[in-house]
């Protein structure tokens, strides 16, 4: 199972000393979290990509290659690339070039975005979110596997006899993992094409992450991909964590309250029962996680948000600290005694690449 | 008996109120009046004020606490709805609009409503149908053509007038009610199109 991190991206004075941080502060910041999360142990460093302020991610494939250049194992995806508002043809050349420079450590969410005026920024019809979504994707999805590339659709201009360079790294296409919070369309797509499925998880409840789950896992058996339980599962998850619990409680309280999101709404007593947000002891972000399981069955990728809300950088890098030194080494452990043998990883270049030139062995 | 669902929104703020009252008067007739036309009428009465921090706090989230999920579903479910609102300022309360405002758009289509309102004085009574009727229709709900306004007086006077709106719009709703099949709820993680539909279109 992997383990990472991922990042909105906010600009977001911290509460506690009224800082906000620049963007250069931000930026450079967001490569030491990166760096740091490979140093004490974690898989996955995931970004996300937006147009408006208070975000600073607009360009997430220049910022994962400066990380990728400065890491060595660290897997480099996104949270989430607008497969809507992004032309597909520049999608798949940046992330066939990313993959080349990080020699395959890249894997990308696809996404539909929160912000509704972005869609005219680009060009697009916000009306059509999820026609855009399922149009786009088609012609990535040839794009990276068919050299020549015919297409006509209705989205954007046709093309003739075109190719997108680089092509993927070893002719193997950077995996692909499908997010949403509540739209059944995109566990289907996921599902048909026996791609990934990323839920946010976040800022929602529970419920509505093990409905869509449930939905792709039954699709993905429905396409012919096997069976429910080996269709491949991502989450996110929120924590901040103290030895013990009453000081992380203490510590978050400011931050949350004022947080983006759902600062100035619900108690953090409410929003960590309602959903995934656990503020606690190692151990009590141990427990959470593990019962995740539950509802969604064994899944291959949990990533969590922290650097978020107007944390500072110190207490960040202290929370990487502790999820690698206390958490992940036993969630590791712990997923990895509960899950059987039949339920695969979640492919990665190198196992894509095994996979290929060993075809007996099947992979997802 | 067919079984059918009421689910009545009361707005009132003071415990008890007159909102309430109203609110209470209007669901037993239609209950009695659903019964004469063969339909054994359950009723769930929502006081708003019981989940008025949780409106806002989806307001601000954008999902509903568990307790405000729940009674959504019920509305959702429900075969006729009454709501009953006290008059603030020439309309519906802040909370009255606001618990109408989370609900899906599509939540009220062709639901029977009877709507009803309290104030202190009759001259409040138009906010029936300037403020209630307007929002119900752009709902796209089968708002009843009897409103009911029950002013401080209508609840003193020897003379009971309110009987007469109470049961006419009563039975305008059971009526509505009870010529409709069940309501059906629709589930929104279902999928209405398949795949290859929607990658040809």
């Amino acid at each position: 199972m992997q383990f990472g991190i991922f990042s909105v991206s906010d600009i977001t004075t911290d509460p506690t000393t009224g800082h906000t941080p620049t963007e250069a502060e931000r930026i450079k910041d967001i490569v030491t979290i990166a760096k740091h999360a490979e140093e004490v142990g974690l898989d996955v460093f995931a970004l996300g990509e937006h147009h408006n302020e208070p975000f600073f991610s607009s360009s997430p494939t220049t910022t994962l290659a400066y990380i990728a250049a400065q890491t060595s194992t660290l897997q480099l995806s996104t949270a989430t690339t607008l497969i809507t508002t992004n032309d597909p043809v520049k999608i798949a050349e940046d992330f066939a070039m990313l993959q080349h420079l990080s020699d395959g450590r890249v894997d990308l969410t696809l996404g539909r975005g929160n912000t509704g005026p972005v869609y005219p920024w680009f060009g697009k019809d916000i009306r059509a979110g999820i026609p855009l979504a399922i149009e786009n994707y088609a012609l990535l999805h040839k794009l990276w596997r068919e050299h020549t590339v015919d297409w006509k659709g209705k989205y954007r201009t046709p093309l003739q006899s075109f190719t997108s360079t680089p092509r993927p790294l070893d002719e193997i296409p950077p995996f692909v993992w499908h997010g949403s919070i509540r739209s059944p369309e995109i566990a289907e797509q996921a599902a048909f094409y026996g791609d990934g499925f990323f839920a946010n998880h976040i800022f929602w409840p529970a419920s509505h992450t093990q409905r869509m789950i449930a939905l792709y896992r039954e699709r993905w058996a429905h396409y012919g991909h096997g069976d429910p339980d080996t269709a491949i599962v991502g989450l996110g998850g929120q924590v901040f964590m103290a030895k013990n619990s009453q000081d992380a409680v203490k510590q978050f309280r400011p931050y949350f309250d004022n947080a983006p999101v759902y600062g100035h709404g619900p108690s953090m007593e409410d929003f960590t029962r309602e959903t995934p947000l656990t503020v606690g002891s190692p151990q009590e972000v141990i427990d959470r996680t593990l019962g995740f399981r539950d509802y969604v069955g064994d899944y291959q990728r949990q990533l969590f948000l922290m650097d978020h809300a107007g944390l500072p950088l110190k207490t960040v890098l202290e929370q990487l600290d502790l999820l690698g030194s206390e958490v992940v080494p036993v969630l590791r452990k712990e997923f990895a005694n509960l899950k059987p043998a039949h339920v695969p990883d979640a492919p990665t270049h190198a196992s894509l690449l095994a996979a290929k030139s060993s075809p007996e062995v099947s992979v997802a | 008996m067919n079984q059918r669902s009421l689910v009545v929104i009361s707005a009132g703020l003071s415990q008890p109120s007159s909102t309430r009252l109203l609110a209470d008067r209007l669901s037993a007739a239609a209950v009695d009046q659903a019964a004469s036309l063969g339909v054994d009428l359950t009723v769930r009465v929502v006081e708003l004020r019981d989940v008025a921090h949780d409106l806002m706090n989806h307001m601000l989230t954008g999902f509903p606490p568990a307790a405000l999920k729940d009674v959504i579903e019920a509305v959702e479910a429900a075969d006729g709805i009454i709501a009953v609102t006290p008059v603030f300022n020439a309309s519906f309360s802040g909370l009255f609009k606001s618990f109408f405002d989370v609900l899906d758009k599509d939540a009220l289509v062709d639901k029977p409503v009877l709507i009803a309102a309290t104030g202190g004085t009759a001259r409040h009574s138009l906010a029936l149908e300037h403020a209630l009727r307007p929002m119900f229709a752009y709902l796209r709900a089968v708002t009843m053509p009897t409103s009911v306004f029950a002013a401080t007086d209508d609840w003193g006077g020897s003379e009971d007038l309110l009987h007469g709106r109470v049961d006419r719009a009563a039975s305008e709703l059971a009526r509505e009610i009870s010529r409709r099949e069940p309501a059906v709820v629709t589930d929104p993680f279902a999928l209405t199109t398949s795949f290859a539909d929607m990658l040809g279109a």
